[in-house]
């Protein structure tokens, strides 16, 4: 933190977290291998491919796209995938003339068993502050050109909701496999910042 | 309260960078910090994820806004872990070898829990406006809605209201609904855009519009 109020500067943030896990296992309150475990399901576990499947499951199975329409958190459950902390998933369907897109504004809520633990460009004050105010020009400067006749809706986490974008299957890809149309899935797509597309010599 | 975090809709930040193939962790201290919070909340219960949130929320603004996100993570751990006393500041500062910035105290409110309401109050299709309140403690409602016009597209499920159990206290369950405002009802310079905005609201945060 730099802050000219203070003319002593903090700890390092490193030394800050270390002084923490150590005080609380002197008290013994970090039971053995919990914080090793902790990061390694999260690495492991909460993951952007576990939405990609989801994706493309609803693109190829009608039916699997209704349930997951009608309850996202059964059907994303369905996969094998949960996180303690969801309750209650929302899936939004982009179409031609109607594009979604995820924020958090007040923290950085997100879907974590499908999408996984939120990236930092989604943290950021810029991110947060700039696609509630103007969606269109922040998408087009991320890569996102959406033509004036597709709306926007701009959904922010703000309690126990979570979401995930069912993304437009890009043309080209009749007759690809699941698994094949899981691998062009990319997070960014899920939270409605890109769309999926086809890459050069697919 | 009116904080720092509430960033939706504030003007005058810059371009978004996203990172290739981001780890999940970019430091160690992060995955640590990452941890730290999950055996709070879950192994020693020593608080709830509302009281998290609001811990976060109450970091000094400008601590907030230069520290990178697993520190207000951490921050906001840290300063539930000393004030409930589980671990001593004193204690920490010595073992980090240095000042150990910590969010401010909580506001004292109480916030008045309300009476459960058994049937949603709003249907999807109803016109709503938000209430304009500005509570010293924890709340949800995003200061770019308050006062503003909407409608609601779909009924959530029944939660514990943040405001109440953000303060660490017994909080009852109400529905939250996906409330959408246009464009033009939120931002001046907006009419015609086809954009709008779907907002996450608790019932206490809403009236049906006259």
């Amino acid at each position: 933190m730099s802050d000219s109020r203070h003319p002593v500067p903090p700890a390092p943030i490193a030394e800050r977290v270390r002084a923490l896990e150590e005080a609380l296992s002197a008290k013994r309150l970090v039971p053995d291998g919990f914080l090793d475990e902790a990061a390694a399901r999260a690495e492991r576990d909460l993951s952007p491919r576990n939405g990609a499947r989801v994706v493309a499951r609803a693109w190829v199975d009608p039916r699997y796209r209704a349930r997951l329409l009608a309850d996202g958190i059964a059907a994303c459950e369905e996969l094998g995938f949960h996180a303690a902390n969801e309750r209650y998933i929302v899936v939004l369907e982009n179409t031609p003339t109607l594009h979604n897109v995820i924020v958090c504004t007040q923290c950085s809520c997100t879907a974590w068993s499908v999408l996984g633990l939120p990236p930092d460009w989604y943290k950021s004050p810029e991110y947060r502050a700039r696609v509630v105010r103007e969606p269109r020009a922040l998408l087009r400067e991320m890569g996102l050109d959406l033509p004036p006749n597709v709306a926007i809706r701009v959904w922010d986490t703000s309690a126990e909701t979570r979401y995930l974008v069912l993304p437009l299957r890009p043309a080209g890809t009749e007759g690809w496999s699941e698994e094949q149309l899981a691998t062009i899935v990319s997070r960014e797509a899920m939270i409605g910042v890109a769309r999926v597309e086809v890459p050069p010599g697919r | 309260m009116d904080g720092i975090h509430d960033l939706g809709g504030m003007s005058g930040f810059g371009a978004v960078e996203v990172e290739r193939d981001e780890p999940v962790f970019h430091q160690r201290w992060e995955a640590r910090a990452y941890g730290l919070n999950l055996l709070g909340l879950r192994v020693l219960r020593a608080y709830n994820a509302h009281e998290y949130r609001h811990s976060v929320e109450r970091m000094d603004p400008l601590h907030y806004l230069a520290a990178p996100y697993y520190e207000r993570w951490f921050t906001g751990v840290a300063t539930l872990l000393v004030e409930k006393g589980v671990v001593a500041l004193a204690d920490l500062e010595a073992r980090a070898g240095g000042r150990f910035p910590l969010s401010r105290p909580a506001a004292s409110v109480r916030p008045a829990d309300a009476p459960p309401r058994e049937h949603a109050r709003f249907a999807a299709g109803d016109a709503v406006v938000v209430r304009d309140i500005h509570p010293l403690g924890h709340t949800r409602v995003p200061r770019f809605v308050r006062g503003k016009r909407g409608v609601v597209v779909h009924i959530a499920p029944r939660f514990v209201f943040p405001d109440v159990a953000g303060h660490g206290l017994h909080a009852h369950r109400e529905h939250t609904y996906h409330v959408e405002f246009q464009a033009e009802e939120l931002w001046t310079d907006a009419a015609g855009n086809r954009e709008s905005v779907i907002v996450d609201l608790c019932e206490s945060y809403l009236e049906a519009l006259p």
